[in-house]
């Protein structure tokens, strides 16, 4: 019950920080290579907790993400629905990937995000990222083992502390 | 074997069932867009919730606020004083063009009342700080420090220092988001300060320039020329700095100029931006109408003076019958 408790919390806590850092500024030139954090961390807690993060934490995740970013809403929501559905199917083999494999796994699934993305925005008319922008998905799995170490590095402190 | 048959048949369970529920939630997602889309939800949803996407925006712009703060203590003394002599300088230079302007404007008011036009140069203003994050990165916006409780308006124009920014699009509470020019969806109405060309500047979607495209192709137009907001359509107050033409291309068919412009006002390094008051009537004289009639200091006492001399009189009246 208390390791249920302080896992949920890391969680939440973890996902709120993305959506904050989601939103940090940075020069103009590099504004399109910003790292989509909401993505690493469900994704992450998608093969390390699946009975606490599914489809529905990312739908609400992405709809917070949608209000506080505001372009059009629903369509980080649809976007991480996506991406945490195909971590899901494939976590079995992700979750014992060596580092680099993961990394290219997430390049993958952030590369077909960037696919979709392009797509929602042209339906919706809106202004399409630019070239640079299909390069972001390389930071984002240049950032993945970071992510990952550190989450995990939290819950292995915290389940030491909990014992 | 029995157990990697039943992993597998728990798997495709489980995969069943999850994608009924990723269609679902798809299926909910592109409803929502479309229900934005059409109506313009988002506004809306933030309005609602704007109690939780108020502070969500300070927390992940106080970073940014910190490390300026950091960098302001850090900073020798000499070259705060150095930079104080300068800001000291610059005011008083500033002061000093704003004298000789004065004089100006009152010449300009006299002018526009012999011609019964209105007064635009008249301005009022409410200063606001740029809480420092990054809402969409394909988009130019901002968002002030100050809201609807401040007195904000939609359609308000924002700008610097140097010259136009934007204008806000959505007010929060205590939070507004500003439309900066060079943001794809932004039309700002100009004049050629030289040759009094006019032309609509729009945002560019990539990088910081301002377009305009489709001029004739006998424009007078100069690479260098300065562009001032032409107060066409309301929106934006006229003669304010907007931008300097860098490029100018004939387009393909050869029948139109396309010109790049550069926004005057500093859109990334802006702190402190000045919201610009709706001028009140641009139009027709409705001033007056306000000082029209006796003032209220008569019309307030009067009936109780005519009751008050009514009444001795009926008294009299009455003890002289």
């Amino acid at each position: 019950m208390m390791h249920n408790d302080w896992q949920r919390w890391v969680c939440y806590l973890s996902l709120a920080l993305s959506l904050l850092l989601m939103l940090l500024p940075l020069p103009m030139a590099l504004l399109p290579l910003r790292p989509w954090w909401p993505a690493l961390v469900l994704v992450y807690w998608v093969l390390e907790a699946p009975d606490r993060v599914g489809l529905g934490t990312a739908f609400i995740t992405g709809l917070a993400a949608d209000v506080l970013a505001g372009a059009l809403l629903g369509d980080q929501a649809l976007r991480l629905v996506v991406i945490v559905f195909l971590a899901q199917r494939f976590r079995a083999r992700l979750r014992f990937f060596p580092m680099v494999q993961q990394s290219a796994a997430v390049l993958l699934l952030l590369l077909n995000d960037s696919l979709l993305r392009w797509l929602i925005r042209a339906f919706a008319g809106l202004p399409l990222p630019p070239l640079l922008a299909w390069a972001a998905p390389l930071v984002d799995a240049v950032l993945w083992p970071f992510v990952f170490l550190l989450l995990d590095g939290l819950r292995a402190r915290m389940r030491a502390r909990e014992s | 074997m029995v157990l990697s048959r039943d992993g597998s048949a728990s798997l495709f369970a489980a995969s069943a069932g999850g994608t009924l529920r990723l269609a679902g939630y798809l299926l909910l997602a592109v409803a929502l867009m479309m229900l934005d889309h059409h109506d313009d939800w988002l506004p809306r949803v933030r309005s609602a919730t704007a109690l939780a996407v108020e502070p969500a925006w300070r927390l992940a712009g106080a970073p940014a606020r910190w490390l300026s703060d950091i960098r302001e203590n850090l900073t020798a003394q000499s070259s705060l004083r150095r930079e104080n002599r300068e800001l000291r300088d610059a005011l008083l230079l500033a002061n000093v063009r704003i004298a000789r302007m004065q004089a100006l404007v009152r010449q300009n008011d006299q002018l526009k009342r012999l011609l019964d036009a209105a007064d635009s140069l008249r301005m009022q203003g409410q200063l606001a700080r740029v809480i420092d994050i990054d809402l969409d990165p394909y988009r130019r916006r901002l968002v002030l420090n100050r809201g609807a409780r401040q007195g904000v308006q939609v359609g308000q124009a924002v700008v610097d220092a140097h010259g136009v920014m934007g204008q806000v699009i959505e007010v929060l509470p205590n939070t507004a988001v500003v439309l900066l020019v060079t943001d794809p969806s932004s039309a700002l109405p100009v004049i050629d300060a030289r040759s009094g060309v006019r032309a609509v500047a729009y945002g560019s979607g990539s990088g910081d320039l301002l377009s305009l495209p489709d001029l004739p192709i006998n424009a007078d137009i100069k690479v260098g020329d300065s562009l001032l907001t032409s107060g066409l359509g309301g929106r934006f107050p006229a003669g304010f700095p907007a931008a300097t033409i860098v490029t100018i291309v004939a387009d393909r068919s050869g029948n139109y100029l396309r010109a790049a412009a550069r926004p005057a006002a500093r859109l990334d390094r802006s702190d402190q931006v000045l919201l610009l008051r709706d001028l009140a009537e641009p139009m027709g004289p409705p001033a007056p109408v306000i000082d029209a009639g006796p003032p209220s200091s008569l019309i307030g006492p009067a009936p109780a003076g005519v009751g008050n001399a009514s009444t001795p009189r009926a008294a009299r009246n009455g003890a002289r019958r």
